[in-house]
């Protein structure tokens, strides 16, 4: 049996490149060209990253007492304003220019030269605002281990600071070159980069911020569940951008990326509902919700690398460690108040470990531990180690530079109590506008 | 008997409840409440449209207590309800006609009274 339309195939792989280079010369260009399909995908795979920030910011909102309901959201909002700019103004160029080991270089600063030129098969100015998104969401990320207690324009600084001197570089170790690109550390669309990355960071921020007045003194439950499940399934509809879009491509591979992060957290979903029963007797919301969020923190890094039987079982085993150590952290004297370490930092480490365990060379093209290459397992957990360090101490300067410059890091104790929404922004979440009385402006 | 109405930040419950739980104080009703009383209207914009916040948010609680419990209860109010700033609350003491408990039909003192842990093993 020959199939005709195979052989066909190769016929014009073979043979058809080699008249066009005899032919056209200038058409050779060609064969980097931008393509419709992935362009499509890719402006698509944007907007959905986008709207992950704002899920974020329904997802650490509905956590928090009402009181902080607007200063937790805002945390989030406002890195769309702020990480999005300085992405385009030097953090683009910080983490995809030149070829340094650690840092890109400045040669792309104010998007020099970013155009509509092809990147790969999309135009660049699609793929600097595709990798933009990632920027927005990793910064907001951080804001849920200092809720509550952070004042807002130390806060701001923070993740201007910090995106440019942490989060760019870092970009640049794992997908531009970088030192651990060069070890060949497998990171498809930010296990390491993004989420251990912000989890280290919340880290330090919450042991350098301290805990809240309240904690630990009187419980501070979510006061909107119902938006902390919204948040979770927003998240979970944006990362078919994030991991499916890391493809770059609308093709197989993306497909993976996307079909990995679809069956990866409902396996998480399982164990921790499961895990949730047999601790406290019932499954709750919150749990269910923080699984959606752990297990798409464990896909991330091996989306484009496994098959979806795989990713089940990521996001299946993914669920143990998280679990248990955001049972620990709730009754020790940590408050990361939103899990972000528990989430991001161990889902992330957990995913881009399994990533070195489950990798499938005829899918990504790096085989892992099951296929014969422990080494690959080693050169992921160098890659979590570094990223970690870096991003923890880094955070810790960052923060304390901040607060020596700005007169400190909180706001006064009796503010903090009666709630950030009114110091910090001067709005209520819930305002009723009895007794409020206009203020006009005199002529 | 006094009924004992005591208007507290809603920042300080957990703190005054703890406090009256200690002074062995069980029978209390909390109330959400909005008031004035003599604080710093708070300033909010809203999209250009600015306000003077003439109300705060306020708990109000309600204690019935017998009369040697009355001392013990203000004082566990206001050592637990003080920030020292304007607007931490008053508490009044109004006199009270008659109480009845709902559940035994008991009158006055007695309904006033916490009920021990025997009755309530026998109520269970």
């Amino acid at each position: 049996m020959i199939n005709t339309g195979k052989l066909a195939g190769w016929a014009a792989r073979l043979v058809l490149p080699g008249l066009v280079l005899l032919l056209a010369p200038e058409l050779v260009e060609a064969q980097d060209a931008i393509d419709s399909g992935d362009t499509a995908w890719m402006l698509t795979s944007t907007a959905l990253v986008l709207l992950m920030t704002a899920g974020l910011a329904f997802f650490y909102g509905g956590l928090v007492p009402s009181k902080n309901v607007l200063n937790t959201m805002m945390m989030s909002f406002v890195a769309f304003g702020v990480a999005g700019v300085l992405w385009a103004v030097a953090g683009y160029s910080i983490a995809f220019g030149g070829d340094g080991q650690y840092f890109g270089d400045l040669s792309m600063a104010l998007l020099n030269g970013v155009g509509t030129e092809a990147s790969g098969t999309i135009p660049h100015i699609l793929f600097m605002g595709f990798q933009g998104t990632f920027a927005i969401i990793t910064a907001a990320l951080i804001s849920g281990a200092v809720v509550g207690r952070m004042k807002f324009g130390g806060y701001i600084a923070f993740i201007a600071i910090w995106g440019l001197v942490v989060y760019a570089p870092v970009v640049h170790w794992v997908w531009s070159g970088g030192w651990l690109a060069g070890m060949g550390a497998l990171d498809f669309a930010g296990g390491t980069v993004v989420h251990v990355n912000a989890g280290a960071a919340a880290l330090a921020a919450a042991i350098v911020l301290k805990p809240r007045q309240d904690y630990g003194v009187r419980a501070m439950l979510p006061h909107n569940v119902p938006f902390v499940l919204l948040g979770a399934g927003l998240l979970w509809f944006g990362w078919f951008g994030f991991n499916g879009g890391s493809a770059l491509a609308a093709d197989g591979l993306g497909a993976t990326g996307a079909v990995t992060t679809m069956f990866a957290p409902g396996a998480t979903v399982v164990v921790w509902a499961l895990l949730d029963h047999f601790t406290t007797g019932k499954t709750t919301a919150v749990g269910l919700a923080t699984a959606i969020v752990v297990g798409l923190v464990a896909i991330t890094p091996a989306s484009g690398f496994v098959t979806p039987i795989f990713a089940i079982a990521i996001g299946a085993i993914a669920a143990f460690p998280s679990y248990y150590f955001i049972k620990w952290r709730t009754s020790s004297s940590l408050d990361d108040s939103l899990d972000v370490f528990g989430a991001h930092g161990i889902g992330g480490a957990v995913g881009a470990i399994l990533t070195g365990v489950f990798a499938v060379e005829a899918i990504g093209g790096t085989a892992g531990l099951i296929e014969g290459n422990p080494g690959q397992v080693l050169t992921q957990v160098i890659a979590i180690l570094g990223v970690l360090a870096y991003s923890f101490i880094a955070t810790v300067v960052i923060l304390k530079v901040i607060g020596a410059v700005s007169g400190g890091l909180r706001p006064a104790a009796d503010l903090e109590l009666r709630g950030m929404d009114g110091i910090a922004h001067g709005e209520e979440g819930y305002a009723t506008g009895d007794g409020a009385v206009l203020i006009l402006e005199d002529e | 008997m006094k009924l004992i109405k005591a208007i507290i930040r809603p920042e300080k419950l957990s703190d005054v409840l703890k406090a009256l739980y200690q002074a062995d104080v069980e029978g209390v009703t909390v109330n959400r409440v909005q008031g004035h009383g003599g604080e710093t209207e708070g300033v909010e914009t809203y999209r250009g449209t600015t306000v003077k916040m003439g109300l705060t948010d306020k708990i109000m609680l309600d204690i019935g207590v017998s009369d040697s419990f009355v001392e013990v209860t203000v004082n566990a109010i206001l050592n637990s309800a003080r920030t020292g700033g304007v607007g931490d609350g008053k508490v009044f003491v109004f006199p009270i006609e008659s109480v009845y408990r709902i559940r035994t039909g008991e009158k006055d003192e007695r309904a006033v009274t916490p009920i021990t842990e025997e009755t309530n093993q026998t109520a269970i």
